[in-house]
């Protein structure tokens, strides 16, 4: 399995050298860009796998024009939404799953992890993989899920929730295509 | 070859033309239904060739079917006429020496049929010349249609030989060179085994189908072959001997139907042994053969006929196997036509059929023949009775030294 | 059974006097029938591996030009040759599998197969996951209104290009072989229809052109391959190959691009690092029918 190439906030590597003196910024930079390896080697948080945007709702982002902190408080109470977003129906997982599981409380332009750390919409295959780590095992080697360009160079990834709807995840049932002509019903000049 | 005996063999083939045209109202009547029958398989197939095999009811589930089954079923008689070599040219027995060559002549006509369903049964009957070696590409040694391709022709070639050599020396009223026709006629057995042990492997090689997967197949196709051909050739001889002056002797007809008694009844047991390991065993394989002898998910088509075919045999084999039924013309004769019957119905619906149903996925697709496949055979077995009809309207006056170089003078039989 | 494209030199020399011959038979045999040069040259035409350089130029001509009558259309035959180390490998998983049939469809999209009579390579089973792969219990033919329905699981059949192929084995003129990057392929200019390889296949993977294929011109996909998805003639069997004119450019079958589930996955087995490989090493794999030994290179596994 290759890994998958960094591309976070395109920063250097190399510690900046222009100031001869200031080693607590040396300090610092060579931190920060010790950060960034790391993170780049566990291939976490920064976007590391090329996927379509966010399947978002029309017009509900950004979360953070109604949910701002000041017109909404915080209500962490787990209830059945009536009123706005009412019309969601959660089934994931068990009964006492609810929004802010998954939904930062603090900053709803982000998702949380369990640890508390808030991650973006665009890389929200970390929150699911957290439960399901199998499945991201599986989708990072590409054999879960549906993987498409060419097999022996570039290939394009869909985020999970691309196909699985995270609040009802299952994957809904399809209408199938037409059955095969029996050979019964082929005739020359057409089939019946 | 000199320049005399061209002229002669020319001569010979001149007389055996003039010969073929004369005859008495019966056979013009005889030739004229043969040359309907082949007249109107010739307008089916053309039709077939315009729109393709759609036309039959084969199918991509059951690929094989009426004209694979008798090709199969004319192997075996074409291989058949070693019954009557193995007697005559092995045991030296005089009254079916007389008549050996009728079995070759009738080994002919069963090949020239056999290739002609091969002919009608592939695709690409213009790409036919692809299989022919050197100036095709015949897939020798891995793939067994190729050794079918060669064993049959070589066959073929080696009775045709025989026959126009041992007719040639006869009309000449010489004696055949031994040294000859002896090395022929005697590797004319082991080709006969051949030419039914191929066809058999080309079944029996296919790992997809278990129900010719099975080792008894090869075995199953000589026992069957065996009295299916001579049973033909009975019938044949007491019709010679009613309208020609030949004089064929009893005893070499009964010889030869109890011979087919004692393969028939071998048939029947390898029969057995297959039915009773398919169900003993009562592994998935089993599918093949329940659809044959039971139906299978309501599909009953092939039952009446698997035994039907059992049936006939048995009585067939009990007929021929008691001296008193086996001499009576009425029991050989019934016995002839039963043995036909349950062969026939055993190579074509016993053995294509339950091969490729269900198919490798499990789907069961009810085949029967179409109206164009039975017309091309009738056809076909049109151009075959044909050929032995022509055949033995001049070997059959050769035989009897009225047809000679030189008329009126007392032939030498070989 | 050997493939590729080298002949000894005795079959050179034949070859090439057999091609003198026969193009002055040609010529001779155009001016006694009246038939065009064409059909001539497609009747003398000799199996695909023997044929020269110049020879296949003047074939992918001819055969363009034909399409270029029958449909009205440009195609473009493609004779791309297989890659160096690569072997072609495809994987199936069966707990993704609906049984929507996309793949089926996209496949007859691609491929250029008869619509009538009508013909796909891809065939989905219907199993009962009470019984598991059981094709005694298999319907092709299922027509709910959604699936995947309860208690049954889909299995979808296509061919299989076994490494130990018992097609290959059987056709009498060898019109059909392995190429070196594993697919097995039909040379559709060879083939005399003879449908043994139909009997040997244990998968049901081969079709048959039983009458003259039709397809709606305006649904002809143009960008063919001569082993792979150009139009066929009637009389002759054909069967997937894989997409070959899509993989060897180095893109995915049709049937792996379209799955809505991902089920299908396809890669090269000799690169340690493809998708292919993880499966095999880390999935629960089988192999269909594998008592038969025909070590194939499709593969179904359980992703869950």
């Amino acid at each position: 399995m290759t890994m998958p190439a960094v591309r976070g906030a395109g920063a250097s590597l190399e510690p900046h050298m222009s100031n001869p003196s200031p080693r607590p910024l040396t300090r610092l930079g060579l931190g920060l860009a010790c950060g960034w390896l790391l993170a780049g080697l566990a291939g976490l948080r920064a976007q590391d796998i090329q996927v379509p945007p966010p399947p978002f709702t029309e017009g509900l982002f950004p979360c953070t024009s109604c949910h701002d902190g000041v017109n909404q408080k915080v209500n962490r109470q787990r209830r059945e939404l009536t009123g706005m977003h009412g019309d969601i129906i959660l089934k994931h997982g068990p009964e006492s799953r609810w929004c802010l599981d998954c939904h930062d409380p603090l900053n709803r332009d982000r998702l949380h992890l369990a640890s508390g750390e808030q991650i973006e919409f665009t890389v929200s295959y970390e929150l699911c993989g957290q439960c399901h780590g199998e499945k991201l095992r599986d989708w990072r080697a590409g054999v879960h899920g549906k993987r498409t360009g060419s097999w022996s160079g570039q290939k394009q990834y869909l985020l999970c929730v691309n196909c699985h709807n995270p609040h009802v995840p299952h994957f809904q049932a399809l209408k199938p295509a037409a059955a095969p002509t029996r050979p019964e019903a082929i005739r020359k000049g057409g089939a019946l | 070859m000199t320049m005399a005996m061209l002229r002669s063999f020319l001569r010979f083939a001149k007389d055996s033309l003039g010969h073929i045209c004369l005859g008495n109202r019966y056979y013009y009547a005889w030739i004229g239904f043969l040359l309907l029958l082949i007249a109107a398989g010739s307008a089916a197939y053309l039709g077939q060739l315009r729109d393709g095999l759609i036309v039959t009811h084969m199918r991509d589930q059951v690929s094989w079917g009426f004209y694979i089954g008798n090709f199969t079923f004319l192997v075996g008689v074409a291989a058949a006429a070693i019954m009557l070599v193995i007697p005559a040219y092995i045991y030296d027995w005089e009254p079916i020496r007389e008549i050996t060559i009728l079995g070759e002549v009738l080994a002919i006509s069963a090949l020239v049929m056999c290739l002609c369903f091969v002919m009608v049964d592939i695709g690409r009957p213009d790409r036919f010349w692809h299989i022919t070696p050197l100036v095709g590409r015949l897939n020798f040694p891995t793939s067994l249609l190729a050794w079918d391709v060669i064993v049959l022709n070589i066959y073929l070639l080696l009775n045709w030989f025989v026959v126009t050599y041992l007719l040639y020396c006869s009309y000449t009223r010489r004696h055949y060179v031994k040294a000859i026709v002896l090395p022929l006629v005697l590797f004319s057995i082991p080709m006969a085994v051949s030419i039914h042990s191929v066809t058999a492997f080309l079944f029996n090689g296919l790992s997809a189908r278990p129900f010719w997967n099975s080792a008894i197949l090869a075995p199953r196709f000589l026992a069957s072959a065996f009295c299916s051909g001579p049973a033909i050739l009975l019938v044949l001889l007491q019709i010679l001997r009613k309208v020609t002056s030949l004089k064929i002797k009893d005893e070499a007809i009964f010889k030869v139907a109890e011979l087919m008694a004692y393969t028939m009844g071998f048939t029947l047991f390898l029969t057995l042994a297959e039915v009773f390991k398919e169900f003993y065993s009562n592994t998935e394989h089993l599918v093949y053969t329940k659809y044959l002898w039971f139906g299978l998910q309501g599909h009953h088509t092939l039952v009446p006929y698997a035994w039907g075919s059992v049936a006939c045999g048995l009585a067939a084999f009990l007929l021929l196997l008691m001296p008193r039924t086996r001499t009576s013309w009425v029991g050989l004769n019934v016995g002839c036509v039963l043995i036909y019957a349950s062969v026939y119905i055993e190579k074509g619906m016993g053995l294509i059929i339950p091969g490729l149903t269900p198919d490798p996925l499990g789907e069961i697709y009810v085949y029967t023949p179409s109206a164009t496949e039975i017309l091309v055979a009738a056809g076909i077995f049109g151009i075959g009775f044909l050929v032995f009809t022509l055949m033995l309207k001049v070997a059959v006056p050769i035989m009897l030294g009225e047809l000679t170089v030189s008329p009126g003078a007392p032939a030498q039989h070989s | 059974m050997k493939s590729g494209t080298l002949t000894s030199r005795s079959l050179k020399s034949r070859r090439r006097f057999l091609g003198t011959a026969a193009a002055a038979m040609a010529g001779a045999m155009a001016a006694l029938t009246g038939c065009g040069k064409n059909e001539v040259e497609a009747f003398l035409q000799h199996n695909f591996r023997e044929l020269s350089k110049d020879e296949l130029r003047q074939v992918i001509a001819r055969l363009e030009a034909d399409a270029r009558r029958k449909y009205g259309r440009e195609i473009r035959i493609g004779l791309e040759p297989a890659q160096q180390g690569v072997i072609f490998g495809y994987a199936l998983d069966l707990s993704r599998c609906i049984g929507c049939r996309r793949c089926a469809k996209a496949c007859v999209k691609e491929n250029n197969p008869s619509r009538d009579p009508q013909i796909e390579w891809i065939r989905v089973l219907q199993l009962n996951k009470e019984e598991g792969v059981d094709v005694s219990h298999a319907d092709p033919y299922y027509n709910p209104e959604e699936v995947p329905q309860e208690g049954h699981f889909y299995m979808p059949v296509q061919c299989h290009q076994c490494r130990n192929a018992p097609c290959t084995k059987v056709c009498p003129v060898g019109a059909t072989w392995q190429e070196p990057d594993g697919m097995v392929v039909v040379d559709y200019n060879w083939c005399i229809g003879c449908r043994y390889c139909m009997a040997a296949c244990p998968y049901g993977a081969r079709r048959f052109n039983w009458g003259e294929p039709a397809i709606p011109a305006a649904e002809l996909n143009p960008v063919t391959h001569y082993l792979g998805n150009r139009p066929r003639p009637k009389g002759v069997v054909e069967k997937c190959t894989f997409c070959i004119q899509r993989v060897r450019k180095g893109l995915y079958p049709a049937c792996v691009e379209i799955c809505p589930t991902g089920s299908r996955k396809f890669g090269n087995l000799a690169d340690p690092k493809s998708e292919i490989r993880y499966i095999l090493e880390n999935k629960r794999v089988f192999v269909f029918k594998e008592e038969l030994n025909t070590k194939p290179k499709f593969f179904y596994f359980y992703g869950v």
